[in-house]
């Protein structure tokens, strides 16, 4: 009956999780509401790095999130800041505002001098904080909040007696503002639809495709309405598609799918695994982002292409990895694997192999399920308590290879179900160890590395890329978690008729991902969230056919 | 081990305890007995959590007699000295009852908070933050919570039922937040507030003005968690108005030189995870000591424990699973070498409180700390035959020294008597089996 009712979970699991299916039901409702999305690590040093440059220091950890459907970023919708994480929040905004107005930094971040550093200036902090409180609250400052700022920095200069002592002290606290750490967007009802605000629908579409806050040209777009417009908003779109920090955005968005916070914790043996070094752990982890980045961003190629592709970036530690050899020892360099090498894809790049594997060996479970949740949006259910393992755990010598020890846990009934979706197509990477190199053997035995993805029959590892590449999931998975990652929400059963138009869309440029993203930056119901009608403060000019949730 | 050798461990921990620091608090602000302020306050109690990863092997754990004079078999051996300051509750149960089967979570997620969870989140906070609110709010930190695991992740304080309080785990990062320049030395000679301070706070003051504007365009679900965040910055405010005000003297307040810049390596090996945990105990007892905060939250490892014995092939979780039962010693040998590191770490987490030196007694006297675990037989994930300890005598509200055989009943009633020693006014902890009115009073003076 256990048995049964295991086997029933796997593969409900995998039915309910499949975007396809989802896409196949047909509703009209009411749009989802937006939730106020708390700002992710990347997205603060993203938004901070425009507004202050790269020479300013960011704080490299802020509190982690919640992972959520798949991603950190819907996570971010339900987030709160714990005490441990406003102290955090508190600790980089002190050393962010120290850094900014830091002698060596203040001359080209201030639009202008005071008159006496010893002294407030009113005039030079008001224009300061003008400029950059646009840029971290994503709209124009209050009169009464430009005042109440620029006092601050007034009193706090005279009392310490340095006008860049008070600025800092008073940007420090902007930087821990509701305003900055929150996005809350905002509502309103235009022509019977409820909708962002233009200011909101900026900040929704810079995050999209940016993983950041509006810079001043969006921002702007939104203040003057013509981001309203549809040739406002296409004009938007491809600027910020046609901009280097695209490429931001779709590495988070891939970091994020691919669970790469994982790295921070990401440890080897280092009695098995000697050549897994720090240094190949983080270049691993960049290598399969600047493939990622340069197939999908530079070269404009299709998606699915990823899991065959032969090109990729290397270093010399990598190389080294890898064994093979590259010209340049300093740097990273573009590297192109044989035809007939063993390695393809993503999959069978060190980043994959060694985050889904233990610590001293492989684990085909960990990468099976890692294919089945990440690529194909399926969801593996966790392993049951109360497994006697001994039953199958056998200490006879002669077993040498994880596929012999796996054949074990199909034999019991409780383990098989969940399994056999994980372990076939795991077993396809067994040619590679726990730390993601090539081995010929398992303990002296052959490796049988044939297996089959649903109707797909393979050999080896780059076969099981192949199938990868072929299924109809493959690119229905990424529109539903590139559809979530946008709207900051799981994608469900009311988004069907949204995905399936996305899908086919995205089908038809050729799976690039540059137009998946325009499709939903273009899509209308992107924008669409249900007015929040907390006694609205502003009725807008033209009243009559629209009311504003809130003023800002 | 290189030359961390569980001898060597357990003898630090030995020689440890005849250690004191710090001097008792002075004299004119403790009454005759030295029990309490001179005002009539009594010292006031502090409550800690501390974890580890995958139950135990009931052969070697589980003592064969209950009460006072029980036996320390070889897995616990390392709590064997500090008999008379711990309690150790066995054969307890998770009821899971119809919720989804989650390995590692289910059951720390019904130890802390009573409710079997659905789904990765849990139903509300856990019991350390109800406690935290109740005895803590006005510290400069409401809580704080450690690890030795390197991983910010593994925390299982959680604010709300999304949110777990973020772990520290460098000893140089945690000690700047402690004891770097904004730490308020009670005992420090001349007192000058800081004009720092009292411009951030009317910074904050003006930034908090906005939080109207904001609630306004947000549905109910998201004010909550707004209102969270308001109630985080007023602390904030609160944080800077003792930078403002001249702190007590506390003599057991004695903050150790600040750790050296290089920061210790990451890595879950077990002589790495060993040298973490003892120097972010050391930090959070301290903390404590200098009253800091009066709720604290330590994990030795992730309940899905990765940590590594060197050479060994198979991390902690996956031995559970793999490594085949020693037929003469009953249990997995290498699975129980992973157990023995937890236990004497959570030996010398005990200690570092018994070190400190508070009225006529220990800080551990006036504290109450819940050591508690994912799973009962780590071989077999199961959610009964679960092993707690206690330890601190609660300002006396607790009596120590005895093994208490829980007969199969919900893990639930760990937090209720936690909560209600604390002073939390519940009148039941827990849901559907798990609910409980139950004290375990064999524990309770």
């Amino acid at each position: 009956m256990k048995s049964k009712f295991v086997w029933l979970a796997c593969t409900v699991g995998l039915v309910l999780a499949s975007a396809t299916a989802i896409a196949q039901q047909k509703s009209e409702t009411q749009p989802a509401a937006a939730r106020a999305r708390l700002i992710t690590q990347p997205q603060y040093v993203n938004t901070l790095r425009a507004i202050f440059g790269p020479n300013v220091k960011y704080p490299s950890a802020l509190a982690p999130m919640n992972r959520v459907g798949g991603l950190v970023e819907i996570g971010a919708s339900a987030a709160v800041v714990t005490g441990g994480a406003l102290d955090r929040f508190d600790n980089g905004a002190r050393s962010i505002a120290k850094d900014v107005f830091d002698p060596s930094h203040r001359e080209y971040l201030m639009p202008c001098r005071p008159a006496s550093e010893m002294k407030p200036d009113d005039a030079c902090a008001r224009k300061f904080f003008a400029q950059v409180g646009r840029l971290l609250f994503r709209r124009a400052l209050t009169e009464k909040e430009l005042k109440a700022y620029t006092d601050i920095a007034h009193a706090s200069a005279v009392s310490l007696g340095d006008f860049y002592s008070g600025m800092s002290a008073t940007l420090s606290g902007m930087l821990v503002a509701p305003e900055f750490i929150y996005v809350a967007p905002a509502t309103e009802v235009v022509r019977g639809h409820s909708q962002l605000t233009a200011n909101a629908k900026a900040v929704r579409l810079s995050m999209l495709l940016w993983n950041s806050y509006p810079d001043s040209e969006l921002l702007t777009a939104a203040e003057n309405g013509s981001l309203n417009t549809d040739k406002g908003l296409v004009k938007q779109v491809d600027r910020l598609l046609a901009s280097p920090r695209l490429a931001d955005g779709v590495r988070n968005f891939f970091a994020d799918m691919l669970i790469f916070e994982s790295f921070e914790t990401l440890a080897k043996d280092a009695k098995i695994y000697p050549s897994f070094t720090t240094q190949v752990t983080n270049d691993s982890k960049e290598q399969t982002l600047r493939t990622i980045v340069s197939h999908l961003v530079d070269e404009n190629l299709d998606y699915r292409d990823i899991f065959t592709t032969r090109k990729t970036f290397l270093t010399n530690d990598l190389a080294a990895v890898y064994g093979v050899a590259i010209n340049d020892p300093d740097r990273w360099v573009p590297y192109e694997f044989p035809a007939n090498s063993r390695r393809g894809g993503l999959l069978t790049q060190i980043s994959f192999l060694a985050l889904y594997s233990h610590p001293g060996r492989s684990s085909p479970t960990r990468r099976g399920r890692a294919i089945r949740e990440i690529f194909l949006c399926q969801k593996v259910p966790d392993p049951p308590p109360n497994v006697d393992f001994s039953a199958i755990e056998n200490p006879d010598p002669t077993i040498k290879t994880a596929r012999a020890r796996l054949t074990a846990h199909s034999a019991n009934p409780v383990c098989a179900g969940c399994h056999k979706i994980t372990d076939p197509i795991g077993l396809a990477l067994e040619s590679f160890d726990g730390a993601g190199s090539y081995r010929a053997d398992e303990n002296g035995a052959v490796i049988d590395t044939s297996g089959k993805l649903n109707d797909a029959s393979f050999v080896d590892a780059t076969g099981l890329e192949k199938a990868l590449h072929d299924n109809p999931s493959t690119p229905s998975c990424l529109v539903q978690r590139m559809t979530s990652y946008a709207l900051g929400r799981q994608v469900g059963a009311d988004d069907a008729s949204l995905l399936s138009d996305v899908n086919s869309k995205f089908a038809a440029s050729g799976y690039r991902v540059k137009d998946l993203l325009r499709v939903i930056a273009m899509d209308k119901t992107f924008y669409a969230a249900p007015l929040i009608d907390n006694k609205p403060t502003v009725e807008k000019a033209d009243a009559g056919t629209s009311k504003v949730g809130s003023k800002s | 081990m290189n030359g961390l050798s569980r001898r060597r461990v357990l003898r630090g921990v030995l020689n440890g305890g005849a250690v004191t620091v710090g001097l008792p608090l002075l004299n004119y602000y403790l009454n005759g007995n030295g029990t309490a302020f001179a005002d009539g306050t009594p010292l006031p109690v502090r409550f800690g959590t501390w974890s580890w990863g995958l139950g135990m092997s009931p052969a070697a754990f589980v003592p064969k007699k209950t009460g006072k004079d029980f036996e320390f078999p070889e897995e616990i051996e390392a709590l064997a000295p500090l008999r008379d300051k711990i309690n150790l509750l066995t054969n307890i149960t998770a009821f899971r009852d119809n919720s989804q089967l989650m390995c590692h979570f289910t059951g720390w997620a019904i130890s802390r908070t009573g409710n079997a969870p659905n789904s990765r989140n849990l139903s509300s906070e856990t019991y350390d933050i109800k406690i935290a609110n109740q005895i803590s709010r006005s510290r400069r930190f409401k809580t704080l919570t450690a690890n030795a695991a390197a991983d910010a992740r593994v925390s299982f304080s959680y604010e709300d039922p999304n949110t777990p309080n973020p772990a520290e785990y460098s000893p140089v990062l945690f000690y700047s937040r402690l004891f770097g320049p904004e730490f308020p030395n009670p005992n420090a000679k001349e007192f000058k507030p800081s004009p720092r301070a009292m411009s951030r706070k009317s910074v904050l003051s003006a930034v908090m003005q906005e939080m109207d504007a904001v609630n306004k365009r947000v549905g109910a679900e998201d004010r909550a968690r707004l209102d969270q965040y308001f109630t985080g910055l007023r602390h904030l405010e609160h944080q800077f108005d003792q930078q403002l005000t001249k702190p007590e003297p506390i003599a057991a307040c004695n903050p150790p030189a600040a750790p050296k810049d290089s920061d210790m390596k990451l890595g879950n090996e077990s002589p790495l995870v060993i040298q973490r945990h003892k120097m972010m105990t050391d930090l959070l007892a301290m903390a404590v000591a200098c009253d800091q905060t009066r709720v604290i939250n330590m994990a030795y490892c992730a309940m899905l424990s990765n940590t590594i014995k060197p050479g060994y092939e198979k991390p902690h979780h996956t031995t559970t699973h793999e490594e085949p039962i020693d037929e003469k010693l009953g249990y997995q040998p290498n699975c129980s070498w992973f157990t023995r590191r937890c236990m004497e770490g959570f030996a010398s987490y005990v200690q570092a409180f018994a070190n400190i030196k508070e009225g006529d007694g220990t800080l551990l006297d006036n504290m109450l700390i819940v050591a508690d675990t994912d799973h009962g037989v780590a071989r077999l994930h199961s959610l009964d035959g679960m092993p707690v300890f206690t330890a601190g005598r609660a300002g006396g509200k607790v009596k120590t020294g005895l093994h208490i055989d829980m007969k199969g009943t919900t893990i639930a009633r760990v937090g209720y008597t936690a909560l209600r020693t604390m002073g939390v006014d519940v009148q039941k902890f827990g849901d559907r089996s798990n609910t409980t009115s139950d004290l375990i009073s064999d524990i309770l003076v």
